[in-house]
């Protein structure tokens, strides 16, 4: 459970880690810079379990998986947004950052709420507000990569496996 | 029901008839592509897979690309760590600063990428490679690692959106004025997971060159990619290719059904495009450029791998003719590839740049994020002929930057505000033998 952090639309990879800390691909340095750009509070004030709710688009924009790294690295133990940016979407759930669309969610949860999440059954609770909410689930498909802790691991099995 | 091209193509790399929307396949990849930026985390997370080998050294293209020639003590770190992990694995297709540039405009060029391919790039725009009429889309640097583990990528086929584009392109109109355009229309996420098939007359009027910005762009609008399918033109562009890099393969031609289904279509009658430009700080915020001429600019940027091809530095080049660009204005030049340099420089054009003013640089990603070459620094404006204009994207975040072609941005630069082209040079290029929009 965590405090949630919530920002709107469109937040996109160059917010997240801006790319002058690209040279960097340590996880604490680049968690000392998530949200720079958008909240330059955020990096100082997050505590672990924390939870960022965004709106539609989370993540637009490049590649880089130093944007889900940064963020899981802080400590944020889930992002609940509206809807995903797909390549951030992938890069989320091959790096172990749970990640779940729930627009009803993000649409009652203010910043600063209690929020809990439950990534195996997709629930998200507003404690703050005593609300419970059902996200749309994860495909099987995926949700086999996410018990593997990551693609790393669901590649090894499957190497393992052939 | 009849199946999209992207669905073919899909299809014959999952080995299966036939494939539909929302379904989960594991393609084959015939060329996966990583960059000085996401290269060093793909080799780490290929460390812990375990298996040692890459699947087929041929089939890897790693590019310095993003901080090259190095711009630091930590960004020369990334380029060594990828040039260890190519030397490592003996990959073919290992591209340095003086030997490659910017991937996207690269690997066409190199003839590594043709029609009917799955092409996997650890970079966002990786759907550019889609203008050959491949599939073609972009993942993290773990995606890419598995690919290179075991030369399969898994893929959620996605819904198509189909876009025809009706007329021909106006004067000074190219492949970044439609999709400017088209993004404008249907919002910054408006094609979220598809593939966006580009179709309709309009097409057939424009370049490779033209194409190849249509495509590069599909991610600003969400897409998992954009495709035109192959004609004529991309047909004798690859050959062409083909033959000069001495890398035959055979190239497979896909075609929508009429029957194929499409979760959106939407017709662009591109004979009412006007030049384009994107208003801080999303690319769906584009207005024709005559609603924000006169917006006073700070650097003028023209590269990236949206608009750094030949065809691009001709037009800037053209309407620059004998002006100077304005006093108060820093001008980047940035040839996309070592090749388009060369071409530049054999043209004369890039000694008409620097007489007026411009600083030229050798092939980087460079000023397009941020990173090097012209960084923009607080409160700057810049007109920039890349493809993003978020907040923060190209220095300072209280910078602004504003997206166009390359003629509005010379124009700019000319005029030392942003400005329709047809107002510093009234004549209009099709007169003076210079191709734009086909
Ligand atoms: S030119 Fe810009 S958008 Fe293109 S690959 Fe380089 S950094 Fe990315």
């Amino acid at each position: 459970m965590g405090k949630a952090w919530r920002y709107g639309d469109n937040v996109d990879t160059d917010v997240i880690i801006p790319a002058r800390y690209l040279t960097t691909t340590d996880p604490g340095d680049l968690a000392s810079h998530a949200l720079e750009d958008l909240d330059p509070s955020f990096a100082a004030q997050v505590k672990p379990g924390d939870v960022v709710v965004a709106g539609d688009n989370f993540g637009c924009g490049s590649s880089r998986e130093h944007a889900a790294i940064c963020l899981k690295a802080a400590g944020v133990s889930a992002v609940v947004a509206g809807s995903f940016a797909r390549i951030f979407f992938r890069n989320a759930i091959n790096t172990g950052l749970p990640i779940l669309e729930c627009p009803e969610a993000v649409r009652d949860i203010s910043n600063g709420d209690e929020v809990e999440v439950d990534l195996e059954h997709g629930v998200v609770v507003n404690v703050t507000r005593g609300q419970e909410y059902q996200a749309e689930p994860l495909p099987e498909f995926v949700m086999d990569i996410v018990r593997a802790g990551g693609l790393v691991g669901w590649v090894k099995q499957r190497v393992a496996a052939s | 029901m009849g199946s999209t091209i992207t669905e073919k193509i899909l299809a014959a790399h999952a080995g299966v008839d036939s494939v539909s929307p929302g379904e989960i396949i594991m393609c084959k990849v015939d060329l996966a592509m990583a960059n000085d930026v996401t290269a060093p985390p793909a080799a780490d997370a290929f460390a812990r897979m375990e298996v040692g080998r890459v699947w087929d050294a041929a089939k890897i293209a790693l590019v310095a690309s993003h901080f090259a020639p190095a711009k630091d003590i930590a960004s020369a770190g990334l380029l060594s760590r990828m040039r260890q992990f190519a030397q490592q694995h003996g990959i073919e297709h290992y591209f340095e600063a003086g030997r490659g540039g910017i991937e996207h405009i690269l690997l066409p060029e190199e003839a590594l990428v043709i029609p009917g391919d799955v092409v996997i790039g650890a970079d966002s725009h990786s759907c550019t490679y889609g203008a050959l009429g491949c599939f073609s889309t972009g993942v993290g640097s773990t995606d890419l690692a598995a690919v290179w583990a075991t030369g399969e990528i898994w893929l959620r086929v996605p819904e198509s959106m189909r876009i025809e584009y009706t007329g021909r392109p106006g004067p000074w109109v190219v492949g970044k004025d439609l999709i400017l355009t088209v993004i404008a229309e249907i919002g910054d996420d408006g094609a979220r997971y598809m593939a966006m098939e580009h179709t309709g007359e309009a097409i057939g009027h424009l370049s490779m060159d033209s194409r190849l910005t249509l495509t590069n762009m599909a991610i600003e609008a969400g897409a998992k990619s954009g495709i035109i399918p192959a004609d004529e033109t991309t047909i004798g562009y690859v050959s062409g290719r083909q033959q000069e890099m001495g890398r035959q393969r055979d190239m497979q031609v896909f075609a929508s059904d009429e029957t194929a289904a499409y979760a959106r279509e939407l017709t662009i009658d591109v004979d009412a495009i006007e030049p384009m430009v994107a208003r801080p700080s999303l690319p769906s915020l584009s207005v024709p450029v005559t609603e924000v001429s006169g917006t006073r600019v700070d650097q003028v940027f023209i590269g990236s791998c949206t608009n750094a091809r030949i065809e691009d530095l001709r037009i800037a080049a053209h309407v620059l003719g004998d002006h100077q660009i304005a006093k108060h204005v820093r001008v980047m030049v940035i040839p996309a590839t070592q090749r388009v340099w060369q071409q530049a420089n054999a043209e004369g054009l890039l000694d008409r740049f620097a007489a007026a003013g411009c600083a030229v640089s050798t092939p980087t990603c460079g000023a397009c994020l941020g990173a090097h070459m012209g960084v923009l620094g607080p409160g700057e404006v810049c007109v920039s002929t890349s493809n993003r204009n978020y907040v923060g994207r190209m220095g300072d975040p209280t910078a602004d930057v504003y997206l166009a072609n390359p003629a509005v941005a010379m124009a700019t630069a000319v005029a030392g505000e942003i400005a329709h082209p047809a107002e510093v040079q009234p004549v209009a290029p099709a007169e003076r033998g210079v191709l734009v929009g086909g």
